[in-house]
C-alpha cells in the first residue's frame, strides 16, 4: 500500500453527465469521501451498476467500474464475487432498476447475502426515460406515462429488503454529507451483503418529492437519526418513539416527560426494524441510519466453505477421465 | 411360451426396455451397457423418457424406455428398428411394437397384463389373443411372480420386493447374450455397499433371472442372442454419456487455459445433467451457481468472466432465449462467455424431453443489433468433450460469448470413448496487456491482437489498470464511452471482424466418409451425425459419389466449405428443424440445397436417409420441407 488516497484519487477523469444540480452528484461526492475514509484501494474497488441515471455511477469513480443492463448487476456481482471474493464490490441502482426490472436479482442478492454493497437511489420516478411513474412512486403520481395520476401501491425498498432476508438495511439522504458518509461506511464494514436506501433528488422530473422531510424546515420534526443502544429520539431530543401495544406499531411521546418510555435502538431486532421502515410522515418520522444490522455468513464464505478445493484446482483431469470401469483395447 | 426358439446372431442388434417410469428400465439400460462394453462390442444408446417423473402406473405416456444398439463397429447410433424388447406391462408393449423389426424377439411381462393393465394402455384385448403379435418371437414371464420368489427369503415389503425385477430381466437378457452377471454384480456392491438387504435382494434376482435362462434352455425354449466383436482402434475406453464428457471438457478447458470455471445454471431439462455432473467436480477449480432464474445465470456467468474466471451458463432453448440480453452484453463488453444450450423440442415449453436442433437460428441470428457471436456444435456424446475444449478456447482467445449447442439426445446418450491424454490438447491462451517501452500500460487497455482482435484480459484486482465498462458504446481505442457516429460504424465493423478471425483458427472442413467431390454431399450438423454416417456407409455399398460432411464450426463457417460443396452435383441437408442449417448455408454461400427435415421429436433413422437419397438420385424427390411423421411416433 503507498500514501493514503484522498476523494479525489477516486473521481475518475471522465466528465459527469447528470443534469445540473442532481442528487447523483452529492451521492458521488459523499462516496469518494467514504472509499478514501475507509482506506480503500482502487485495484480492489469494483462498482457494479445497471441502467438508469444512477447507473453511470461506476464511469466517474476512479475504480474498476462495470455498467451492465438493466436490473441484472446484482446476478454480474455476484458471479464477480464468486471469482473473486477479495474484491471489494459496490452496486449502485436506483428504484425502477433494482425494484422494478430487477427485483429479482435484489431479492436474491439480498437472501443470498452476497458480499457486495448495494446503493439504491430512489427518486421515486423513472428519470433517463424522461419521468414515467416508478415502482416507489406515490399513488397520484402525475407522469407521461399516468397523466390523472398513477393508481398503483408503491413498494417500500426497506421493507423489502428486510422481508428478503437482507443482513443490513440503512438509510441515507442524498445532500446529508455526515449521515450519509456514516452510513456509506458502516455499510462497507458489513461483511454480506449492504442495503443502503438514498433519498435522491430528481431535480427535472420530480424535484423536491422528499422535500417535506428533507427540508431543513421540516427536518428536525420529520427525521429520526436511529443509533444502535441510543433513544429513538427526535425533534432535537424532545420527542422519541414508545411502542404502542394496542397497534403493534410505535408513537410519539414527549421524549422528556415520558422517558421512560422511549425506546431504545437495536439494530438486530427485525421487528423494531419493520416498524421503523414502515414510517410515514407526516403522521411519524422518516428513520435514517443503520435501521437493521444482524451480521450472518455471507454467500461467498458458505460458498468457499462448502466448495471441496475453495476453488483450487488439485485434480487432473487425466485421472477424472479413468474413475469409471475402463478397458483396454490391443 | 414357444417350445421351438429362434436365435438371433447378427453383426449388430438393437435391444429396447420399456416399462413403467418407476420399473428402472433406465438403470437396467445402463447396467447393459456397462457388460456390453466389457464384452468387446461397439455401442450406441437413446434413453427415451417421459417429462413426467412418475407418470400414472400402466399408462402409454408413462412408458419409459431405453435402446441400445450393441455389436461390431462402428455403431453410431442408437437403432432404426429394434430386435429385442423387453416389456414390462401392456403400455410398453403397445407403445413399442411400431418401431420393432420384423420378427422381434419380444420378452413380456405376463404378470403386468391384468385386465385393468390392459385397458389403462387401451387394450380391449389381451394382444396375445388378437393375433397382432403374429410374425413376433415371445417369450413370456411372470417376471414379477417369480422376481418376488427370488427375493422372499430377505423379508422385503412386496413394492420393494417387486422393485427388484429389472435386475431379474437384466439377468435374464445376461443370459440370453451368453454373458454372466458379475460385472452387474460389481456395480451392486458399490452402489448398495451400505444397504445389505437391497444389494443382496438385488443379486438375488439378477442370479435367478440369470438360472431361469439356463433352465428353460433345457426345454429349447429360450433363444440365445448375439453380435460380432467390434475392432476397436488400440487403446483405453470407457463408456461415457454427452452430459458426462461435456462435463469432462470443461473441466479440461480450465486445466489447459489454467484458470477457475464457474458455471451458472437455472434447472431445465434437459440441460441439467450437466449442471448435476459439475457439482461434482470441484476439485478440477470449477465452482456451480445455481441461480434464481436463466438471467441471473447468464449474469452471474458474465461477472466471473470480468473477474477472470471462465464464466460458463447453460440451459435449453427457452432459458437461451431469456439470456439473449446478456449475451449482447458480453459482446459489448468483450469478455469470453460460454453458452450451452442442450436443445429441445420447442417452441416455448415444447417437448422437453425429446430432442430437436431447432435452435440453430437463435445462436447465429437470435440477438438484438448486429451482434455476431461463434457457435460451435458437439456431433456426439465423447464428442462433447473436444467440444467442449474448442468452444472455451475460442472464447477466450478472441475474448468473445460462445454458443456450444448440444442437445437432449446428446445429453444423454452414451457410447465407448477412446480416452485421450490431456498432453495431446494445446494450452488454452489469452490476449494479455503486454508492456511496450514508453508507453503507459494503461493507454493500451484496447489495444487489440492483431490476429485475433481481442482486447486484453484485464481483471479487477490489477494495479494501475482500472477502467470502466459496459453496454453503452466504447471508444475504439479508449474504451470509454462513445456516442460518435464513425466509431460506431467502426466498433460494428470490429466486432464482426473479431469473429470472422476465428475462421483463421479453426481447422478447413473434412469430409467424414467419401470423397471430396460426387454425386451427393449429406452435410450435418450436431447429434445427426451418427444416422447420416450410418446412411452414407449404407448408401456407398450400392451407389457411387456419396459423401458425408459434418460440421463443427457454424459460425463462421470454415474457410473452404462453399468449394468443397460446389464440387457435389447435389448437396442434401438432413436436419431435425425446419430447415435452419439449410438458411444458413444459402445465406453465407449462395448453395443450392436439398432439405430433408424432420421435427417428430425422435433421431433420425438410418432407413429414412437411405431411402430419401435414393429417392433423389432416382430424380424425383425435390426438397422435403414439409415435417415427415408418417411412421414416427412423437
Amino acid at each position: 500500500m503507498s500514501a493514503v488516497l484522498t476523494p479525489k484519487d477516486f473521481t475518475s477523469e471522465q466528465e459527469v453527465r447528470w443534469c445540473p444540480g442532481c442528487g447523483d452528484y452529492a451521492i458521488l461526492k459523499a462516496v469518494t469521501r467514504a472509499l478514501a475514509d475507509v482506506g480503500a484501494t482502487r485495484e480492489n474497488t469494483v462498482f457494479v451498476s445497471g441502467i438508469g441515471c444512477s447507473s453511470r455511477f461506476p464511469y466517474y469513480i476512479e475504480s474498476y467500474g462495470f455498467h451492465t443492463i438493466h436490473g441484472r448487476a446484482p446476478a454480474v456481482a455476484t458471479g464477480l464475487k464468486l471469482a473473486n471474493p477479495d474484491l471489494d464490490i459496490w452496486v449502485v441502482t436506483g428504484d425502477g432498476d433494482g425494484l422494478s426490472i430487477g427485483g429479482n436479482h435484489l431479492l436474491h442478492v439480498l437472501r443470498r447475502n452476497v458480499g457486495v454493497k448495494i446503493l439504491l437511489f430512489n427518486n421515486e420516478v423513472y428519470g433517463l426515460t424522461k419521468g414515467q411513474y416508478s415502482p416507489t412512486s406515490r399513488p397520484g403520481t402525475r407522469s407521461p406515462s399516468s397523466p390523472v395520476g398513477s393508481f398503483e401501491s408503491p413498494v417500500s425498498p426497506g421493507e423489502f429488503a428486510l422481508g428478503a432476508g437482507a443482513t443490513f438495511i440503512a438509510r441515507g439522504i442524498d445532500v446529508d454529507k455526515a449521515g450519509l458518509g456514516a452510513v456509506l461506511e458502516a455499510a462497507h464494514g458489513h461483511s454480506g451483503a449492504s442495503f443502503v436506501e438514498i433519498f435522491q433528488n430528481c431535480i427535472v422530473y420530480n424535484e423536491d418529492v422528499f422535500e417535506s422531510f428533507v427540508g431543513k424546515e421540516h427536518a428536525a420534526e420529520r427525521q429520526i437519526r436511529v443509533e444502535h443502544g441510543k433513544p429513538l429520539v427526535f425533534a432535537d431530543g424532545a420527542r422519541g418513539l414508545a411502542f404502542d401495544s394496542a397497534t403493534f406499531s410505535v408513537q410519539i411521546v414527549d421524549a422528556v416527560a415520558q422517558a421512560d418510555r422511549v425506546l431504545v435502538h437495536d439494530e438486530t431486532n427485525a421487528t423494531l426494524a419493520r416498524i421503523l421502515l414502515s414510517m410515514k410522515e407526516p403522521a411519524l418520522p422518516v428513520a435514517l441510519g443503520v435501521i437493521y444490522r444482524k451480521p450472518a455468513p455471507s454467500f461467498e464464505q458458505g460458498f468457499y466453505a462448502n466448495h471441496p478445493t475453495k476453488m483450487k484446482r488439485t485434480g487432473s483431469v487425466d485421472a477424472a477421465m479413468r474413475k469409471t470401469s475402463t478397458w483396454w483395447v490391443g | 411360451m414357444d417350445s421351438a426358439s429362434q436365435d438371433i446372431q447378427s453383426e449388430s442388434i438393437v435391444v429396447r426396455f420399456a416399462g413403467d417410469s418407476g420399473d428402472g428400465v433406465q438403470l437396467m439400460g445402463t447396467q447393459f451397457v456397462a457388460s456390453t462394453a466389457l464384452s468387446g462390442r461397439d455401442f450406441a444408446t437413446f434413453p427415451d423418457y417421459p417429462a413426467e417423473i412418475r407418470a400414472p402406473v400402466g399408462t402409454t405416456f408413462g412408458v419409459s424406455a431405453y435402446q441400445i444398439n450393441l455389436g461390431a463397429r462402428p455403431i453410431t447410433t442408437a437403432g432404426d428398428a429394434p430386435k429385442v424388447l423387453v416389456a414390462f406391462n401392456p403400455a410398453a408393449l403397445k407403445v413399442n411394437i411400431p418401431l420393432l423389426d420384423e420378427g422381434a424377439l419380444i420378452v413380456l411381462n405376463i404378470d403386468g397384463f391384468t385386465e385393468r393393465n390392459l385397458a389403462k394402455a387401451g387394450y380391449s384385448k389381451d394382444p396375445r389373443e388378437t393375433g397382432e403379435l403374429n410374425g413376433f418371437q415371445l417369450v413370456e414371464v411372470d417376471l414379477t411372480h417369480l422376481t418376488l420368489e427370488a427375493v422372499k427369503s430377505f423379508g422385503l415389503s412386496k413394492s420393494d420386493a417387486g422393485r427388484c425385477k429389472n435386475f431379474w430381466a437384466l439377468g435374464l437378457v445376461q443370459w440370453m447374450f451368453g454373458r454372466d452377471v458379475e460385472v452387474i454384480e460389481g456395480w451392486l456392491e458399490k452402489k448398495f455397499a451400505k444397504d445389505e438387504v437391497i444389494r443382496e435382494a438385488n443379486r438375488a434376482a439378477l442370479h435367478a433371472g440369470h438360472a431361469y435362462g439356463e433352465t428353460a434352455e433345457l426345454a429349447a425354449a429360450m433363444p440365445h442372442l448375439g453380435t460380432d466383436v467390434a475392432k476397436f482402434d488400440p487403446g483405453e475406453y470407457r463408456g461415457v454419456r454427452g452430459a458426462e464428457a461435456l462435463a469432462l471438457g470443461l473441466a479440461a478447458a480450465a486445466e489447459l487455459a489454467d484458470r477457475r470455471l464457474v458455471f451458472c445454471s437455472y434447472p431445465i431439462t434437459p440441460a441439467s445433467p450437466l449442471l448435476h455432473q459439475l457439482a461434482r467436480m470441484g476439485e478440477h477449480g470449477i465452482g456451480i451457481f445455481q441461480a434464481e432464474d436463466e438471467i441471473a445465470a447468464a449474469c452471474a456467468a458474465i461477472g466471473a468472466s470480468y473477474g477472470g474466471a471462465i464464466g460458463v451458463t447453460s440451459s435449453s432453448g427457452p432459458g437461451v432465449a431469456l439470456k439473449t440480453e446478456a449475451i449482447g452484453l458480453a459482446i459489448s463488453a468483450e469478455l469470453p462467455l460460454l453458452i450451452i444450450n442442450s436443445q429441445r423440442g420447442g417452441p416455448s415449453t415444447g417437448l422437453p424431453t425429446k430432442t430437436e436442433q431447432s435452435d440453430l437460428y437463435l445462436a447465429v441470428y437470435g440477438r438484438n443489433a448486429d451482434a455476431p457471436i461463434p457457435v460451435v456444435a458437439a456431433r456426439s456424446p465423447s464428442d462433447c468433450f473436444e467440444a467442449a475444449i474448442e468452444a472455451v478456447r475460442i472464447a477466450l482467445r478472441h475474448m468473445t460469448p460462445v454458443f456450444l449447442l448440444t442437445d437432449g439426445y446428446l445429453a444423454n446418450a452414451a457410447e465407448p470413448w477412446r480416452m485421450p491424454s490431456m498432453s495431446q490438447f494445446a494450452p488454452i491462451k489469452t490476449a494479455q496487456l503486454a508492456p511496450v517501452a514508453g508507453e503507459e500500460p494503461r493507454a493500451r487497455l484496447f489495444n487489440r491482437d492483431p490476429a485475433t482482435l481481442a482486447r486484453p484480459w484485464v481483471v479487477p484486482g490489477t494495479p494501475g489498470l482500472m477502467y470502466r465498462i459496459g453496454g453503452l458504446e466504447k471508444d475504439i481505442r479508449t474504451g470509454n464511452i462513445s456516442y460518435d457516429a464513425d466509431n460506431h460504424q467502426a466498433m460494428t465493423r470490429l466486432r464482426a471482424d473479431k469473429v470472422e478471425r476465428v475462421r483463421d483458427f479453426i481447422p478447413d472442413q473434412a469430409v467424414e466418409l467419401g470423397s471430396d467431390k460426387g454425386r451427393v454431399a449429406m452435410v450435418g450438423w450436431g447429434s445427426t451425425y451418427g444416422a447420416i454416417y450410418q446412411a452414407v456407409r449404407q448408401l456407398q455399398r450400392t451407389e457411387s459419389g456419396i459423401s458425408h460432411i459434418h460440421l463443427r464450426y457454424l459460425s463462421p463457417l470454415p474457410r473452404n466449405l462453399g468449394e468443397l460443396l460446389a464440387r457435389f452435383d447435389r448437396v442434401i441437408v438432413p436436419e431435425m428443424n425446419n430447415g435452419q442449417l439449410a438458411t444458413l448455408l444459402r445465406d453465407k454461400l449462395g448453395l443450392e440445397l436439398i432439405q430433408h427435415n424432420k421435427v417428430s421429436g425422435q433421431p433420425f433413422q438410418v432407413r429414412e436417409l437411405v431411402a430419401f437419397v435414393k429417392k433423389v438420385l432416382a430424380g424425383n424427390q425435390m426438397s422435403n420441407v414439409v415435417p415427415m411423421v408418417q411412421g414416427e411416433r412423437s
